[in-house]
């Protein structure tokens, strides 16, 4: 299968693939990776008319200790969010989703930017690093501007971010030592999951998001303000869904989603809270 | 557009179209049929190779992001014909049936044992995960890479 055709820029630096984009409007998208576009365009479903390569911005690979946070640029690998030690230590929920994203031929090509950007809510890193209260920051023609995840995802593949933007930094909150679990429920170790749920509990506080579970992923803040007023793991588990809307497809029925969100709340909390 | 690819070593100059994928581009372009189309949608590994040593999925990469680097085929193993030490492994182990995943096992294998040189049976197996044998004859694919991993390559 090959894509409908279509124009190649390759940027040297952010500034240049924001003046691309906004040159060639909304028929222009950014390739970082490419695996979640380049299949979509393969199926013919997305046909972008104008591809912006930011893929050799090298600048925009990194991962900072930026003091109360973990500063990661957007064209930051996925195997190399699995695998940094500083991640690991202070942020050990996001390389452990990290590492379940695809398999490793993916995780060497896709970026945690490109993730987030696609908005995908059956991706593991746009609910992970929501459970986990990040920032994410992006530029665009008209200067940086800083979007909470808690904002950020508007629809099915539908994000904040306006055309002539881009995603350039997730900054995410250090976790403190807090308990975490990611719950990966798939037929297939590669394949996107039926419903995950990214959670924290500790310091005081908790976030859960669940992956799969509607249009876009969903902070499961019942559960959380359930937990915060002394409801029990298992009490607090059976208002996983209360805020989602799962459809139907061909893994899974919505019903049995929400029968797997309890299920998996409640198993990501009891891990957590050990 | 113009790209310029180090493809088992000797270098290429050719004229892509920007649509072009990588594996379209090895295989059809440069004649290397060793790298085998599967599924065609990142899901099956048949199509693995190494750019700048790393195993990806040919299908997903377009021949213009491979520009500036270096790829890897499973013709590009064997070194005045003697095989690699993985290939020798999945012959000594009988690590294949049919032989259509082989070229993209032995290309994941490979980047797995460069990533973790001594693997647990549970990390081989893991770090498969992007590639499917439609014989399912997954336990003499593990064995090999074991056993190549053992002989310290």
């Amino acid at each position: 299968m090959i894509p409908s055709l279509f124009d190649y820029k390759r940027a040297s630096s952010a500034a240049e693939a924001i003046s691309l984009v906004t040159e060639y409007g909304e028929d222009a998208k950014f390739l970082a990776g490419g695996h979640s576009l380049l299949p979509l365009m393969k199926l013919r479903l997305a046909a972008p008319s104008v591809l912006v390569d930011i893929g050799r911005l090298k600048d925009l690979s990194y991962i900072t200790d930026a003091g109360s946070y973990i500063a990661i640029g957007a064209l930051t690998r996925h195997m190399d969010v699995e695998t940094s030690p500083i991640v690991k230590q202070h942020v050990p929920l996001l390389a452990c989703a990290a590492g379940h994203v695809g398999d490793p031929q993916v995780r060497h090509r896709g970026t945690i930017g490109g993730s987030i950007a696609h908005a995908d809510s059956a991706s593991d890193l746009p609910a992970t690093t929501l459970a986990l209260g990040a920032t994410y920051v992006v530029q665009g023609a008209s200067g940086t501007r800083e979007i909470a995840a808690t904002d950020f995802y508007k629809g099915f593949l539908e994000s904040a971010l306006q055309p002539d933007e881009m995603l350039t930094e997730i900054r995410v909150p250090k976790m403190n030592g807090a308990g975490w679990s990611f719950q990966k429920f798939n037929r297939r170790a590669q394949d996107w999951a039926i419903v995950g749920v990214a959670a924290w509990r500790g310091n005081g506080g908790s976030g859960v998001a669940l992956v799969n579970m509607g249009s876009t992923p969903v902070l499961a803040t019942d559960v959380a303000t359930a937990l915060a007023s002394g409801a029990s793991v298992a009490d607090a588990a059976e208002l996983a869904a209360a805020q989602a809307d799962p459809q139907s497809d061909l893994n899974a029925s919505a019903e049995y989603r929400v029968h797997l969100a309890k299920v998996l709340v409640r198993r990501a909390l009891e891990e957590a809270s050990k | 557009m113009k790209i310029s690819v180090t493809v088992n070593g000797k270098t290429h100059e050719s004229d892509v179209e920007p649509r072009t994928l990588l594996v379209q581009y090895v295989r059809e372009d440069l004649g290397l049929t060793g790298t085998n189309i599967g599924c065609d949608t990142s899901s099956c590994g048949a199509c693995s190779l190494h750019l700048d040593g790393e195993a990806v999925k040919s299908c997903t990469v377009l021949a213009v992001q491979a520009d500036g680097s270096q790829v890897t085929t499973i013709e590009g193993l064997a070194t005045n014909g003697k095989m690699h030490p993985m290939q020798d492994a999945f012959m000594q182990n009988h690590g294949l049936q049919c032989g259509f995943c082989t070229p993209g096992m032995v290309m994941a294998a490979i980047s797995l044992l460069n990533e973790n040189p001594d693997p647990t049976e549970d990390e081989v197996r893991i770090g498969l995960e992007g590639n499917l044998c439609r014989c399912t004859g997954y336990h003499n694919i593990v064995q090999s890479i074991l056993a190549c991993a053992k002989g310290g390559k």
